[in-house]
């Protein structure tokens, strides 16, 4: 990262210069700051929180996903006239941040296994987190996604903590394969899974300790999800209930709205105020974003880790599956050195009816074989690395009013950007990013 | 009758971190390609060995899941090397190499027993050793082939004197990121640091592993026709690019 429009750059001079740069910063705003974390989800929870509080609050923010202590440092750099610090922080950069800012609020949304290679192994990750929530002040309000087994353990026996998670037997399965944290955190033995719902979120008990998932104070139920379109549910808050209509698609979103109204609503955002910004907020940098190009239209849909991966393609066939499918896979340092993730993903669902996948990318043979071995015709995949050329050959094959469905890692999202800003479809990055960043009420006069 | 090769797969629920349902899809398709079927019992800790098979799979995990299993697999050495003696190929990735040695001592000094299986033991280092990685492997004499992998382990492997690494290094770490030497060969046992998964950019690996299991099954290695390798060969020339642009070393 670091090329695209240089939203970090200011933070990283600032970061090496003075280590405590952000606890100051972090100081000009009145009403403090929110940090949200999660493996997947954080750049759509904090856009949806943005959403919902922008009417009441200016906020300071990172919404172009510069989640590292310099993206942070530099948002607060842009801080004036801002009264909250509303952050998505990336988690394994959680501890450093946490500890500089002392969010007065802290939302841990999901942790799932990501790019190991970056990241490490996940039982240490929990334990960084657990630190931090050690640390956090009394008079901070914690925020967990309760169906996480870890997120819960890391929560159990805080005061005041908020849970949030999902009540919708309909929407519940098995354990998928690439489940993480199947064993218990305190005891070592495998939870029972009544249901999972997205990965290893879900109703879980310990048959060892009897540790079991908490009492929710926020929850969604009665979900109805409409394909690729979004979804409906109804929202249950502390003595308050409403009918909520997301634009976005799939479980996964509806996950991210809850952490997104447990936020607002700890910051005293109305029932009303959580269902209007819900409603109105739209895609954030290629999560489940529509991008026109002439009459067609493009459906960037980011995967970056096996969880995340199984959600898109679950909602893809839950929305019809296409029958032309571009899949580009990067090995950047940001999308995970090491691709063997793919492997991990249940591509299955989409081969019933796919007719044509065109895979691009660096590692573009690799997620070739991935589906090879799955089964799908070798005669029916085009390995076309190049991401403009391989977009082409999507669109030559997508009706002259249809959409074509992309699926990108976060470089190869990057580079499809900056290649349809280019092409004059889209705004680029940097402009788009500070426009999303003025639209969430900070940087008055600021650019 | 169509001919199986049994593969027991030693804790599919523990050891599967590296995309080890990967490398069984290979061995699967590649065998059924062939005309032979593949027959896959998930063996978990606490539950014999299965009986009369050709082929032991072991992939990876993490701390936790290993450290779960390890005490099971320490007290298996003698049933594995057993079917080894009987004939049976057998391939372990990451975790699964390290606790197929004698032990892994961990930074603190704490030892966790391994099967003693091969002749090898592993010892935590202070940094761990990512990254891709290339070796060159000479399984049968004169006939040298590039194995491609990605490499991410805390452990360095150090083989007794004498004893056959897999390959030697050609970009990466391998086992130590000292000796030169990746992986442990040992018959028809290869045990590896390699994942990525190993097989499906590695193909010839996948059917020499085929071929020793067919071999106990049929009584002698049979002549596996080729298949249509194409994308196997790209995605081994993509892999083999970044491991020497960027393979691991001590700096």
């Amino acid at each position: 990262m670091g090329r695209g429009g240089g939203t970090t750059f200011p933070g990283r001079v600032l970061n090496t210069l003075d280590r405590s740069a952000i606890t100051r910063l972090a100081t000009r705003l009145p009403q403090g700051s929110v940090v949200v974390s999660a493996t997947n989800g954080k750049t759509t929870t904090a856009a949806m929180t943005a959403a919902i509080l922008a009417p009441r609050l200016r906020l300071a923010g990172n919404p172009a996903g510069a989640n590292l202590s310099s993206g942070v440092a530099t948002a607060l750099l842009h801080t004036r006239g801002a009264e909250l610090g509303l952050f998505e922080v990336d988690e394994a950069a959680l501890p450093t941040i946490a500890r500089a800012l002392r969010p007065r609020v802290l939302c841990l949304n999901n942790l799932f296994r990501d790019q190991l290679d970056r990241y490490g192994e996940l039982e240490i990750l929990a334990e960084h987190w657990r630190k931090v929530v050690a640390e956090l002040p009394p008079e901070s309000t914690l925020i967990v996604n309760e169906d996480d087994p870890q997120l819960a353990q890391i929560a159990r026996g805080r005061e005041g903590v908020i849970r949030f998670g999902l009540e919708d037997e309909r929407h519940g399965g098995p354990l998928p394969h690439a489940a993480d944290a199947r064993y218990c955190s305190a005891c070592g033995t495998a939870y029972s899974y009544r249901l999972a719902y997205v990965g290893h979120l879900g109703e879980y008990s310990c048959p060892g300790c009897g540790f079991t998932r908490s009492k929710l104070d926020i929850r969604a139920d009665e979900i109805e999800l409409d394909g690729l379109t979004g979804s409906r549910f109804r929202l249950h808050l502390p003595g308050e209930t409403r009918n909520v209509r997301l634009g976005l698609p799939g479980l996964y979103n509806v996950y991210n709205a809850l952490a997104a109204a447990a936020v607002a609503s700890s910051l005293g955002a109305t029932a009303d105020e959580i269902a209007a910004g819900l409603a109105s907020t739209e895609a954030a940098f290629g999560r489940s974003e529509r991008i026109e190009i002439g009459k067609r239209k493009l459906l960037l849909l980011l995967i970056k880790n096996p969880t995340g991966a199984n959600e898109v393609v679950r909602t893809l066939v839950a929305g019809g599956t296409p029958k032309t499918l571009v899949i580009a896979l990067n090995d950047g340092i940001a999308d995970g050195q090491d691709v063997s993730w793919i492997w991990d993903v249940d591509f299955e669902p989409l081969l019933d009816r796919l007719e044509r996948l065109i895979v691009s990318g660096g590692r573009a043979a690799e997620l070739a074989l991935r589906f090879k071995y799955a089964g799908f015709p070798e005669n029916r995949i085009e390995v076309v690395p190049a991401l403009g050329e391989a977009l082409d050959a999507g669109l030559e094959l997508t009706a002259a009013d249809g959409e074509l469905v992309v699926c990108p890692t976060y470089t190869a999202m990057l580079e499809l950007q900056k290649l349809l800003a280019e092409r004059g479809h889209a705004d680029p990055y940097w402009r788009r990013a500070a426009r999303a960043r003025s639209e969430a009420g900070a940087d008055k006069g600021d650019e | 009758m169509t001919v199986s090769i049994r593969v027991c797969h030693l804790y599919p629920e523990q050891l599967n971190i590296y995309a080890d349902r990967g490398n069984i899809a290979v061995f699967r398709s590649r065998a059924e390609r062939r005309g032979y079927a593949l027959d896959v019992i998930g063996v978990g800790a606490g539950e014999p060995l299965a009986p009369d098979c050709d082929l032991i799979y072991l992939g990876g995990g993490q701390d936790r899941e290993q450290a779960l299993i390890a005490p099971d697999l320490a007290g298996r050495g003698d049933e594995i090397s057993a079917a080894l003696a009987d004939g049976a190929a057998l391939l372990a990735v990451c975790g699964g190499y390290q606790l197929l040695g004698r032990g892994y001592r961990d930074r603190t000094g704490v030892s966790m027993p391994g099967a003693g299986v091969l002749p090898l033991d592993t010892v935590a280092g202070d940094r761990r050793m990512i990254g891709d990685v290339s070796i060159e492997c000479e399984l049968e004499p004169g006939d040298t082939h590039s194995v491609v992998g990605f490499e991410n382990h805390g452990g360095r492997t150090q083989l007794d004197p004498g004893a056959v690494p897999l390959g030697r290094v050609v970009h990466g770490f391998g086992n130590d990121g000292e000796s030169g030497f990746e992986g442990c060969r040992l018959g028809k046992a290869i045990g590896t640091y390699l994942h990525g998964p190993l097989l499906p950019r590695n193909p010839w690996l996948a059917d020499w592993l085929l071929g020793q299991a067919l071999g106990r099954r049929l009584g002698e290695v049979p002549e596996l026709e080729p298949l249509d390798d194409e994308l196997e060969h790209e995605a081994h020339a993509v892999a083999s690019g970044r491991a020497r642009d960027r393979g691991g070393k001590f700096r």
